[in-house]
């Protein structure tokens, strides 16, 4: 009896075992998390290349620091402060001061739209014409045309 | 836009003509400058170096400091040498650079500098080991000082004359030590 | 011998684009005809010089002329020839040279066209047009030369245009080769559709400049580039749609569009490009908008010179930018002097560009077209600063910063959602006049509809409020279009008595912009599905497995059969290729082959992925080296992209929309013609 409890015992941990070695990536830190935060950051050294696809020795590298910062307990904002520290504020993707950056469009956008609707109120005039329909505009267009045709004899008979 | 709607035909008004005549004279100042950036190539010879300071890894000092600071060098030969453990070129300048430091080290005429650019601290620990390298050496924070010297890559070797003014820009790692003396020789002798 | 003969072609060329500028200047200053009809020719003459010029250069190319520096630095033994004749346009002197040879294409078909009616723009259109050529060409002769000969002298090797004293010609073995990124089908079709988009928007621009400079401000320059606009735009969004397939099979990003600053600044033509060719049609039908007409064709070609400037400058960091040379103060200058140029002209015509009418109604077609272009120009300088803002940084400040996907698709996402919602009510209103009430009534019933159709993905699929909102607007678009679409035939089906397909066909082809404008949109739409599915819902994963070893993700379970590495010498390529099995809930779906190729000659890698595609997603295997590569393990990164080919085939219907739209018809300006030049021989005659 003993000996079947600790052969099935012993399968057990053997299958345990080997379900583990096939996960073995479950481990924290995996390379999900660390590509999670790779990807917010930028190659130092290539040009404009996330550092989660950059496939250099350096950026091997990097992305090693980020795994051992991670098995530290650090946070993503530490990470990525720990790079702009060591590198320069250009690795992270967006510049860490967000006003700037969204301010100057977001103000020429407004500015443009308040011209657009000042315009606007200057152009209206007061609904006196009948919509135009589609009839309309189609008589329009054969009007254009033979207007067309008109000026063009008239140049002929100069 | 904004266009007055009135029988009579109206040009641009003033202002907007100076707005649009401003706006577009400052983008192509801003083009043309960021050109000029991107044609210069690293500082030259003649310059005036600026302050800076580098931070030096724990284990190396310099003067009792940790830190290393480009004004209270005055009155010696800097020599500063960007480099990086991932830069396969710059390891086939160590061996002699480590050399040269044995040779001009002691006389304290001569400070040796070695910048980290861009790297990672354990790779630059077992680079630093790997060569025996003992002149005081630091990671370039933010790149600033590289920035500062436009490095275009790495290995670069700057030599400075006892005035702070730079001398001689070294592209590239050196072929042999006696290339390196005579850079060094004539700055020492000034 | 031969690749001098191609530098004196080159310098003909030159020499004959400047002559036309001049004599169109004169002959229009001094009103002499006969002048102006010879720089015409000159210009006409220009494209089989040009034609000559690049023949020899892909002559070079094909046979192994490597003492020539271009033919040295992008082609190699190794290469197959289809990809050395494509490595006319893989680097920076060929292409200047290829962008010429487009441009004068279409000069020259430009000036094929009858000009009886518009004598007074042709000296005009000559000049701009030339001036383009002359610089494009110029800095191929005196900066780029794609001629340039290998010579060895005491200080080197180096190429010389001109044989130096005391040198002989220095053959090498071999060339450099092609970066190996480049050798992509994708690639072979990128850059010409690009330069193809972006020369034809010149000549646009050359009959607005025209416009401006004769005064006669009103649609006739518009009605006659209307379908060059419309091929221009068809070639610039075909150029950056085949840019994202291609950075999607060849680079392993496991994306299309990196928000890339030389991206960006091919992008910035498209977007004032698109708002140009809706514009237009309000200057047609209503005299409106006129000033805006010609400050977005000023922008699209502006923009056009601007972003090939980026490219080539070294102005900018980025992925795509060639190497540096002298060429970026140029076209700095050619920058400077056209835009200063336009904007003067603009300033000086203002008052001519009157509208003709004025705008009755804020929700009137007309002031949703307006609300169209300002949602443009809006996306427009969220893109340039987005360029320009590390540029001033880094200059200013000293500071370099960069600026990456999270802003532009913050900044930008509302207003594309805009967009959409106008895609939606415009064709609902009306011209001239529209009210809440007329508008509500024809909308309520589509929207009803989409929002039942958000409900059901909302209960199905997901929660996600930006896919909730991005998919309404989409089922929107698409049913007031089809709906459109639809009511037309139906009309017509009950009008003429034709069965409904037979109705749609010749419903189609009687109005072939209006519904190869529909057919457009609905591609747009589709589009606008492939990207809402993978940018909102792409899943990835990473993992070193060995042999036997699976990795799950998103229902898919990839295993990691085996690899192999070999060889192939002739086209100097190692193969690293690895076998993954695919199975879906337990059933195995067949193997996918990701790999990586190094190629010898340049010493550079390539990630191919293997990719299963359906409509549904994509299932997008990469062979990634974190971990060296052998059969104990290997690292293999996974992305699913949920509904990504919802771009390619929008893409695809996108192209027979725009054919169908730009399709010829017959223009009652060739009958008039026929009966002047048989009026004119009878009139010889007295």
């Amino acid at each position: 009896m003993k000996k079947i409890l600790s052969i099935i015992l012993l399968v057990l941990i053997l299958a345990g075992a080997s379900a583990s070695l096939v996960f073995a990536q479950d481990t924290f830190p995996t390379d999900d998390d660390v590509n999670k935060i790779a990807k917010q950051l930028y190659c130092p050294v290539c040009e404009s290349t996330p550092l989660d696809v950059c496939p250099t020795e350096a950026c091997r590298q990097w992305r090693e620091v980020i795994r051992t910062m991670l098995t530290e307990g650090k946070s993503e904002a530490e990470i990525k402060q720990h790079f702009a520290t060591q590198y320069g504020i250009r690795v992270l993707n967006v510049p860490p001061n967000p006003w700037l950056t969204y301010f100057v469009p977001g103000v020429v956008i407004l500015i443009g739209a308040v011209m657009l609707f000042r315009g606007f109120q200057l152009w209206k005039k007061p609904l006196v014409a009948e919509p135009v329909s589609d009839k309309d505009e189609a008589e329009q267009v054969q009007q254009d045309e033979y207007l067309a045709k008109m000026e063009a004899e008239l140049k002929r008979r100069k | 836009m904004t266009e007055e709607y009135t029988p009579q035909r109206r040009g641009v008004p003033l202002w907007a003509q100076i707005i649009v005549w401003v706006f577009l004279v400052a983008l192509l100042v801003i083009v043309a400058m960021g050109l000029r950036r991107a044609q210069q190539g690293t500082v030259q010879p003649g310059q005036k170096i600026d302050n800076f300071t580098l931070t030096l890894f724990s284990g190396y000092e310099y003067e009792g400091k940790t830190e290393v600071t480009m004004e209270e060098l005055r009155g010696k030969v800097v020599v500063i040498n960007f480099w990086a453990s991932w830069c396969k070129p710059c390891e086939q300048e160590a061996a002699e650079l480590q050399q040269a430091w044995e040779i001009y080290g002691p006389t304290g005429e001569v400070v040796f500098i070695g910048a980290d650019y861009v790297d990672t601290e354990p790779e630059a620990r077992v680079y630093l080991k790997k060569f025996g390298i003992t002149f005081p050496n630091g990671p370039d924070l933010a790149t600033n000082i590289s920035q500062y010297f436009r490095v275009k890559g790495v290995p670069e070797t700057y030599f400075i004359d006892r005035e702070g003014v730079l001398q001689y820009v070294q592209v590239g790692p050196f072929t042999s030590l006696g290339q390196f003396q005579s850079i060094i020789d004539p700055l020492i002798n000034q | 011998m031969i690749a001098d003969f191609g530098f004196g072609v080159l310098v003909v060329s030159f020499l004959v684009t400047l002559y036309s500028v001049f004599a169109a200047i004169y002959g229009e200053v001094k009103k002499s005809a006969a002048m102006v009809e010879s720089a015409r020719r000159a210009m006409l003459l220009t494209w089989p010089l040009l034609t000559l010029t690049a023949g020899t250069l892909i002559y070079l190319l094909v046979n192994n002329h490597y003492e020539v520096q271009f033919v040295y630095e992008v082609t190699s033994r190794s290469m197959p020839t289809y990809l050395k004749v494509t490595a006319w346009w893989g680097g920076q002197a060929g292409s200047l040279l290829f962008w010429s040879w487009l441009m004068s294409a279409f000069a020259s078909l430009v000036t094929l066209r009858n000009w009886d009616r518009d004598r007074e723009f042709l000296p005009w259109v000559i000049v701009v047009a030339c001036v383009t050529m002359a610089f494009f060409i110029g800095m191929n002769v005196f900066f780029e030369n794609p001629f340039a000969q290998l010579y060895q002298t005491f200080d080197g090797i180096n190429p010389f245009t001109f044989q130096p004293a005391d040198s002989i010609l220095f053959t090498p073995q071999d060339g450099r080769g092609l970066n190996p990124l480049l050798r992509h089908p994708g690639m072979v079709i990128h850059p010409p559709m690009l330069y193809l988009g972006f020369v034809s928007f010149v000549i646009p621009y050359a009959f607005a400049m025209a416009a401006l400079i004769t005064g006669r401000t009103d649609d006739r320059w518009i009605r006659i580039t209307r379908r060059w606009t419309l091929w221009a735009w068809l070639f610039l969004t075909f150029g950056l749609v085949l840019g994202g397939r291609w950075a999607y099979d060849v680079l392993g990003w496991g994306g299309y569009w990196g928000w890339d600053p030389v991206e960006i600044a091919a992008f910035m033509p498209w977007l004032t490009g698109t708002a140009f060719l809706h514009s237009v049609m309000i200057q047609e039908k209503r005299g409106m908008m006129k000033h805006w007409n010609m400050l977005l064709i000023i922008l699209t070609y502006d923009l056009v010179i601007f972003g090939t400037f980026l490219t080539r400058s070294g102005v900018l960091s980025s992925v795509h930018a060639f190497a540096q040379s002298a060429i970026g103060p140029l076209f700095f200058g050619f920058i400077g002097i056209t835009l200063i140029t336009s904007v003067a002209l603009i300033i000086y015509r203002w008052a001519a560009l009157k509208s003709e009418t004025e705008m009755t109604s804020m929700l009137s077609r007309e002031a949703l077209f307006l609300l169209n272009n300002l949602l443009f120009m809006s996306i427009l300088v969220v893109c340039f600063w987005g360029v320009i803002y590390p540029l001033i940084s880094e200059l200013f400040t000293g500071e370099k910063v960069t600026v990456g996907p999270p802003f532009y698709e913050r900044a930008t996402g509302p207003l594309w959602a805009a967009l959409l919602f106008l895609m939606g009510i415009a064709p609902l209103s009306a011209w001239g006049h529209s009210t809440v009430k007329t508008l509500g009534r024809a909308l309520w019933k589509p929207v009803v509809v989409a929002i039942a159709i958000t409900i059901a993905i909302y209960v199905y699929f997901t929660n996600n409020i930006y896919a909730l909102i991005g998919f309404f607007l989409v089922a929107l678009v698409l049913l007031v279009t089809i709906y459109e679409y639809w009511r037309g035939a139906y009309a017509r089906q009950r009008s003429q008595g034709e069965n409904i397909f037979v109705a749609f066909w010749n419903l189609t082809g009687r109005n072939r912009r209006r519904y190869g404008g529909y057919i457009i949109h609905l591609s747009i739409m589709l589009m606008a599905i492939g990207i809402l599915g993978i940018e909102l819902f792409q899943k990835e994963t990473q993992g070193t497995v060995t042999a036997g070893d699976s990795i799950d993700i998103a229902g898919y379970t990839v295993t990691y059969r085996e690899v192999a590495s070999w060889d192939d010498t002739p086209k100097g390529v190692n193969y690293t290729r690895a076998v993954v099995d695919v199975y879906q809930n337990g059933i195995y779906l067949g193997e996918l082959h990701p790999r990586k190729d190094f190629y010898f000659d340049s010493q550079q890698n390539m990630t191919i992925p293997g990719n299963r595609s359906t409509m549904k997603d994509d299932l997008y295997v990469l062979l990634v080296d974190w971990q060296p590569i052998s059969a104990d393990g290997a690292t293999l990164k996974i992305y699913v992209n949920p509904l990504v080919n919802w771009l390619w085939m929008g893409s695809l219907l996108f192209i027979i929309g725009i054919t169908i739209a730009a399709w010829p018809d017959k223009d009652p300006e060739h009958v008039t013609v026929r009966a002047d030049r048989q009026l004119k021989q009878t009139s010889a005659a007295d």
